[in-house]
C-alpha cells in the first residue's frame, strides 16, 4: 500500500497549525465567494492567487484548494434560499431545494446539500488517492466522439424530466440551443448571429442567464405575490442537522449512484454542471414517487449536490496528471501551479511528491473542516429568510447585479440579466419549464463543437459514434435513456391490443 | 572668490540634481489598479503569461498599484481588443496580445487593427513545434512528410487551437509544403490539443513548447521540428537524451515553414509617451527577474524585446505577412 504511506506523509505535510489556519480561512472565504453569484470559485481564486506568491508553496495551494471547496459548498446556499444558483452546478439544486425552503424546510435542505457535497467530494478524493494513474489513462481515451457521447447521455438522461407538455419543453430547449450558438463559431472561426453588435461577440453567458431567469424572475414573482417569502414562518431548530442525517441514510442508493456519475464526469472531463443535471435526472427516474420531484423532494437536493462535488473534486485529477483543467476553477489553479514552477503532467506525482500528497491530504482535511464550518452555520443561513422581503429583496437584486457584472466586467451584462429576469417571470407565468433551456445553453456549445470535431475526424461519417466499444456503449446507453419513458406506454399499448 | 565659486558650483550641481530628481518623481505612475486584459480564455498561453507577470509584479513590488488580470475572450479575442480600443486615453488598461491581434480582424471582419492601439513592448516570441505521438513510427520530420505525401489527401489529422488562427495558418503552410491537405480539427485550448495527441485521436499538432513540455518529458509526445530559422538556444536536457536545442528546424527537415507568435503589450489609444514609458520600464524590470528567465527557459521562448519604432515596423511587417498567408488559405472574411 504505497499510496497509504504517501498519504500519511501528505498528512504530516498538511497538518501543521498554520496550515490548519489557512484551511479555515480558505473555507470561509470560499463560502463567501460561493454565496455571491457570478463571483464564483474561478474569479475568487484568480483574485486571491497573487496574494499567495509570498507564501510557502504547500500552504498556498492548501488555502487555494480550500477556497475551491468553500465555493463549492457556498454555491448551494443561495440556490436553496433564494432560487439563485451561485455557481452553474447549483442550478439543479434549486429544483427541489428552493421549494423545500418555501415549505419552511430550509434547514433540512441546507443540511442535505452540505452533507451530500461532503460525501461526493470524499469519495472523489478516495478515487484520486488510490486510482490516480489508472484513471488518468482512462481520460486519454476521450476524443471528440466520446465527448459528444457523454453530452448526449446527459441530454438523454434529462429528457422527459419536466411535467410540462413536451412541446413546451422542446420549444425552450430549442431556444436554449439558439442562444448557445450566438457568438464565435469555434469550428469555422466566423461570427454567428451577432448582427454587427460587438456586445454579442461573447455570446450569452450561462451564468448571466441563470442569475436573471432564476434570481430576478423569482424576485418579480415574489413581488407579485405580496412581497413575502413563503419560508418566513420557518422554525429554526438547532437539531435540524441530526434529524436530516437520519433521513438521508435512506437515500444511500441515490448518493452512491450520484458519486459514480460525478467521479466519472469529473475525470472524463465532462464537468460538474452536466454531472449535477445527469444525477438529478437519474434520481428522478429511479424514484418511486416521481411526481414529488420539483416540489421539495430531499432526494432532488442530494443527487445533484453529491454529483457536482464528486465531479468538482475529481476534475482536479486530469489537471494534475494531464494538465487539462476539468473546470474553470481548476484552470486558474493550473495557472497557480505554473507560477510556483510546478508543471502539471504525468510526472508531477513522481517529481513533487511532497506537494501532490500534501494537496491530496489537504483535500481530506479541507472537506472535513468545511463540513464542520458550514453545518454549524445552517441555522444562521436559514434565519436569513426571516428578514422582511422589503429589506432582503433589494439586497438580492444588488448582489445579482454585482454577480452579473463580475462575470465579464461588463455593464451590458447587467442589462442582459434584467432582460433575462423578465423572461424568467414570463416563462413561469406561462408555465414554460426553465431547466431544459438552461441545460441546452450550458451544453449546447460543447455538444456542437464535439459533434463537428467528430465529423471532421471521420470525414462526415456517423460511423465514428460506434467505432469502438467505449463510444458505442455510451451511445447505446443514451438511446436507452431516451426511449425509457415510452416503454411503460408501449407496454400498456401492446397489452391493450392483446 | 574661489570659495564662493566653489559654493556656487556646488549649489548649481545640487539645483540641477534636484530638478533632475523631481523630474523623475514627476514621471507618470498609475493612480488606480491597472486592468490587464487577456484576449483569450483562462489557462491558455497568453493567460498563463499574464498571470505570471501579475505574480512577478506583486512579488517584487514593481508597481504601487495592483495589476488585475481580466479575461475577455469573446469572439476570438475581439471582445478584449474592442474594449481597449474603446478606452481612449485611459492609461490604466493594458492588453497582452497573441497572433489573434492580426488574425481575428482578418477572419471575422470585426473592426479593429493594431494601429487602433498604442504599441507598448514586445515581451517575447512564442515558438511552434511539430509534435507527433511518441508511439507513432515517424522519427523525423522527413519521415512524417513522406508519410503524408504517400497517402491520399485528408488522411492525416492535425489538431489545433481555434479556427483560422495561428495553428490553422501553420497547417495551411505545411499543406503547401507537402502538396497534400491535412484535416484540421479545431479545439478550444492548447492543453486540450496536446492531450488529444497523447490519446492518439489525431496524428500531429503544432503546440507551443510550454503546452506540450510535460508530455514530452513524460515520454508521450515526440517533437519533430521547430518552425523558426534557427534552433533554440536552450541546451539543458528536458528528457533523458534531448534538449530544446536538439530539435532541428523544419526548414532543414524539408518543410520550409517559419512562424513565430507575438507576446506583446499594447495600451489604449491616445495615451501619452510618459505613460507608455512607464509600462516599457515596468516590463524591462519584469524581464530582469530570475523568475522570468526561468519561465522563458521552461517555455522555450525566443527572448526578443522591442519597443518604439522598431516594434511598430515589426508589427506592420507581420500584419502584411498574415494578410498574405490568410488570403492564400482563403481565411479572409468576405
Amino acid at each position: 500500500m504505497e499510496e497509504l504511506n504517501n498519504l500519511m506523509h501528505g498528512f504530516s505535510v498538511a497538518l501543521t497549525l498554520p496550515n490548519l489556519g489557512f484551511m479555515v480561512l480558505g473555507i470561509t472565504l470560499g463560502i463567501l465567494i460561493g454565496v455571491l453569484p457570478g463571483l464564483g470559485g474561478a474569479n475568487g481564486i484568480a483574485i486571491l492567487l497573487p496574494l499567495t506568491f509570498s507564501m510557502d508553496q504547500t500552504s498556498a495551494i492548501i488555502m487555494l484548494s480550500c477556497i475551491y471547496w468553500g465555493a463549492l459548498f457556498g454555491g448551494a446556499i443561495t440556490s436553496i434560499l433564494f432560487n439563485i444558483p451561485g455557481e452553474p452546478w447549483s442550478v439543479a439544486t434549486t429544483f427541489d431545494g428552493f421549494p423545500m425552503a418555501q415549505q419552511g424546510r430550509a434547514g433540512a435542505a441546507l443540511t442535505a446539500a452540505f452533507t451530500s457535497s461532503f460525501v461526493g467530494a470524499f469519495f472523489a478524493v478516495l478515487l484520486i488517492t488510490f486510482l490516480a494513474p489508472l484513471v488518468a489513462k482512462f481520460a486519454l481515451k476521450f476524443g471528440a466522439a466520446e465527448m459528444f457521447a457523454v453530452q448526449m447521455l446527459t441530454f438523454c438522461s434529462f429528457v422527459g424530466m419536466s411535467k410540462e407538455p413536451p412541446a413546451k419543453t422542446l420549444a425552450v430547449m430549442a431556444l436554449g440551443f439558439a442562444m448557445a450558438a450566438v457568438g464565435m463559431d469555434t469550428v469555422t472561426g466566423t461570427l454567428r448571429m451577432t448582427f454587427g453588435y460587438p456586445e454579442l461577440l461573447k455570446g450569452f453567458d450561462f451564468l448571466i442567464a441563470v442569475i436573471g431567469l432564476f434570481g430576478i424572475g423569482e424576485i418579480l414573482l415574489t413581488m407579485e405575490e405580496g412581497l413575502a417569502f413563503k419560508g418566513k414562518s420557518a422554525k429554526i431548530q438547532l437539531n435540524v442537522v441530526l434529524q436530516t442525517w437520519k433521513e438521508l441514510l435512506r437515500y444511500w442508493r441515490t448518493s452512491l449512484r450520484s458519486v459514480l456519475v460525478g467521479c466519472w464526469m469529473g475525470v472524463t472531463p465532462g464537468g460538474a454542471t452536466p454531472a449535477s443535471f445527469m444525477a438529478y435526472g437519474l434520481a428522478r427516474r429511479g424514484a418511486k414517487d416521481k411526481d414529488t420531484f420539483g416540489k421539495g423532494n430531499i432526494e432532488g437536493v442530494v443527487a445533484p449536490e453529491t454529483a457536482a462535488h464528486a465531479a468538482g473534486t475529481s476534475a482536479l485529477l486530469p489537471m494534475l496528471t494531464l494538465g487539462i483543467p476539468g473546470s474553470p476553477t481548476a484552470a486558474v489553479l493550473l495557472g497557480g501551479l505554473l507560477i510556483w514552477g510546478l508543471q502539471p503532467g504525468p510526472l508531477l506525482f513522481t517529481e513533487k511528491p511532497d506537494f501532490v500528497w500534501g494537496l491530496i491530504a489537504s483535500m481530506y482535511l479541507g472537506n472535513i473542516v468545511g463540513l464542520i464550518v458550514v453545518l454549524t452555520t445552517v441555522p444562521w443561513w436559514a434565519a436569513i429568510l426571516r428578514i422582511p422581503f422589503s429589506v432582503i429583496g433589494p439586497v438580492i437584486i444588488v448582489i445579482c447585479a454585482i454577480g452579473a457584472y463580475t462575470v465579464h466586467s461588463s455593464i451590458f451584462d447587467v442589462v442582459m440579466m434584467l432582460v433575462f429576469g423578465v423572461f424568467g417571470y414570463l416563462f413561469k407565468k406561462l408555465r414554460y419549464p426553465l431547466a431544459p433551456l438552461v441545460l441546452a445553453l450550458v451544453l449546447g456549445d460543447m455538444a456542437e463543437s464535439s459533434f463537428r470535431q467528430s465529423m471532421l475526424l471521420s470525414q462526415g461519417s456517423l460511423d465514428i459514434f460506434w467505432a469502438n466499444p467505449l463510444v458505442a456503449g455510451l451511445m447505446l446507453l443514451s438511446f436507452t435513456m431516451l426511449l425509457w419513458p415510452i416503454v411503460p406506454a408501449l407496454k400498456h399499448y401492446l397489452r391493450g391490443r392483446g | 572668490m574661489t570659495k564662493f565659486g566653489k559654493w556656487a558650483g556646488r549649489a548649481l550641481v545640487t539645483a540641477i540634481a534636484t530638478i533632475g530628481l523631481t523630474g523623475v518623481a514627476q514621471a507618470w505612475e498609475p493612480t488606480k489598479p491597472v486592468e490587464f486584459v487577456v484576449p483569450a480564455g483562462t489557462g491558455g498561453g497568453a493567460d498563463q503569461m499574464a498571470r505570471f507577470i501579475q505574480g512577478i509584479v506583486a512579488k517584487n513590488k514593481l508597481m504601487a498599484q495592483p495589476l488585475v488580470v481580466v479575461n475577455k475572450s469573446g469572439g476570438a479575442g475581439a471582445e478584449g481588443f474592442l474594449e481597449v480600443k474603446g478606452a481612449k486615453g485611459d492609461p490604466h488598461k493594458i492588453i497582452i496580445t497573441l497572433s489573434n491581434l492580426f488574425t481575428t480582424p482578418l477572419a471575422t471582419g470585426v473592426p479593429f487593427n493594431w494601429r487602433d492601439l498604442t504599441p507598448g513592448a514586445m515581451l517575447a516570441l512564442d515558438q511552434f513545434v511539430l509534435w507527433v505521438n511518441a508511439d507513432a513510427p515517424y522519427k523525423t520530420a522527413k519521415d512524417y512528410v513522406e508519410a503524408v505525401k504517400s497517402k491520399p489527401a485528408n488522411t492525416f489529422k492535425m489538431a489545433g487551437t481555434g479556427s483560422k488562427q495561428e495553428d490553422q495558418i501553420i497547417t495551411a503552410m505545411i499543406d503547401k509544403a507537402t502538396g497534400k491537405k491535412m484535416t484540421y480539427v479545431p479545439f478550444k485550448g492548447g492543453g486540450d490539443v496536446a492531450v488529444q495527441l497523447v490519446g492518439a485521436h489525431v496524428d500531429s499538432t503544432v503546440n507551443n513548447p510550454i503546452e506540450a513540455e510535460a508530455h514530452w518529458r513524460g515520454g508521450k509526445l515526440r517533437p519533430l521540428c521547430i518552425m523558426d530559422s534557427e534552433k533554440l538556444p536552450y541546451n539543458e536536457k528536458v528528457t533523458a537524451t534531448q534538449s530544446w536545442g536538439d530539435i532541428p528546424t523544419c526548414k532543414s527537415a524539408g518543410v520550409p515553414v517559419e512562424y513565430l507568435m507575438l507576446r506583446g503589450i499594447f495600451l489604449a489609444p491616445g495615451v501619452t509617451q510618459d505613460q507608455v514609458d512607464f509600462y516599457v520600464n515596468l516590463f524591462k524590470k519584469v524581464r530582469e527577474t530570475p523568475d522570468w528567465a526561468e519561465f522563458m527557459k521552461k517555455g522555450a521562448f525566443k527572448q526578443t524585446f522591442m519597443t518604439g519604432k522598431e516594434f511598430s515596423d515589426w508589427l506592420g511587417k507581420t500584419e502584411a505577412m498574415h494578410y498574405g498567408l490568410m488570403k492564400e488559405a482563403g481565411f479572409l472574411a468576405k
